[in-house]
């Protein structure tokens, strides 16, 4: 399902302003790992981990499972997936309206030239 | 892009295309078969603004459309959506007559810079439109100009393109 949001959007951008997020993104996309591994592989406690998928995972740019003790994360790609249909969406609406600002244009030209032979400039 | 040679006629429609420069700006792009002045004219003017500004795609209705289009001026949209309204407003801030427009959009304490450049080359215009948001935050508080209104339009368009189908990248 293409569930997309002005929230959803905001939140992947907050998501990836943070550097040690996308780092996290970056090990993601080469291999899950666990919260355990990431607090390890970032110097940091695992609360703090924790924090930072979290955020990820509300942004939808990261899932995780838990499997026994161990939560594993992986890479989201569904979000990211929407950030290009963002760009998509985005340009399909610049695409309609700048079609339409063409006509208004061609139909401009038309009455200058109209004006022109009647009366010179 | 600008640098192409535009001498032979195009039957084909140009092209609009969209970037992300970065998480605070958005670049839209795209030609004009028309002289500058008239591009120019069709931004500044708001009778003929409103003939494209809102397309029937859009699935909005534009009841309003007031602009003072002079350095200071201030311009004000208002559409309906279904029972919901919007508007649109802000502020003139560069007005250079057929070459460059910017305003601010002011529906919020932090909103964004739109800047719009019309760059003439043998008889084709260039325009560029460039949306800048003052900080992630803003851009996080999104609410604000263009963003919002096009969010409110992607709602509705979002449902055609499930219909579109997988075309998006099939998520």
């Amino acid at each position: 399902m293409v569930q997309y949001t002005r929230t959803g959007f905001d939140a992947s951008f907050t998501a990836l302003s943070d550097a040690t997020r996308r780092g996290v993104l970056e090990q993601l996309g080469r291999a899950d790992a666990s919260i355990t591994d990431l607090a390890e592989k970032f110097h940091m406690t695992l609360t703090g981990m924790k924090k930072h998928v979290g955020v990820l995972e509300q942004a939808g740019l990261v899932t995780t499972e838990k499997v026994g003790r161990v939560r594993t994360c992986r890479l989201g790609l569904h979000r990211l997936e929407e950030e290009t249909a963002w760009i998509e969406r985005y340009r399909q609406l610049w695409d309609a309206r700048l079609e339409e600002l063409d006509k208004v244009v061609d139909e401009l030209k038309r009455k200058e030239r109209v004006d022109g032979r009647k009366k010179r400039k | 892009m600008d640098a192409r040679r535009e001498s032979e006629p195009t039957p084909m429609k140009n092209r609009t295309t969209v970037e992300r420069k970065s998480e605070r700006e958005v670049v839209v792009t795209r030609t004009f078969n028309g002289p500058a002045r008239i591009v120019f004219e069709a931004w500044t003017k708001p009778e003929l603004f409103r003939q494209w500004w809102v397309p029937k795609s859009m699935g909005m209705s534009l009841l309003s459309c007031e602009m003072d289009v002079r350095v200071g001026g201030k311009y004000r949209l208002e559409f309906a959506h279904g029972d919901s309204q919007a508007a649109f407003f802000g502020t003139y801030k560069e007005v250079t007559p057929h070459s460059r427009l910017v305003w601010t959009n002011e529906e919020s304490d932090e909103g964004s810079v739109t800047t719009v450049t019309f760059e003439e080359k043998g008889g084709k215009t260039l325009l560029v439109m460039h949306e800048l948001y003052p900080s992630k935050e803003a851009l996080d508080a999104a609410g604000t100009g263009a963003a919002y209104v096009m969010v409110e339009t992607f709602a509705q368009l979002d449902e055609l393109l499930v219909t579109l189908g997988a075309s998006v990248g099939g998520s």
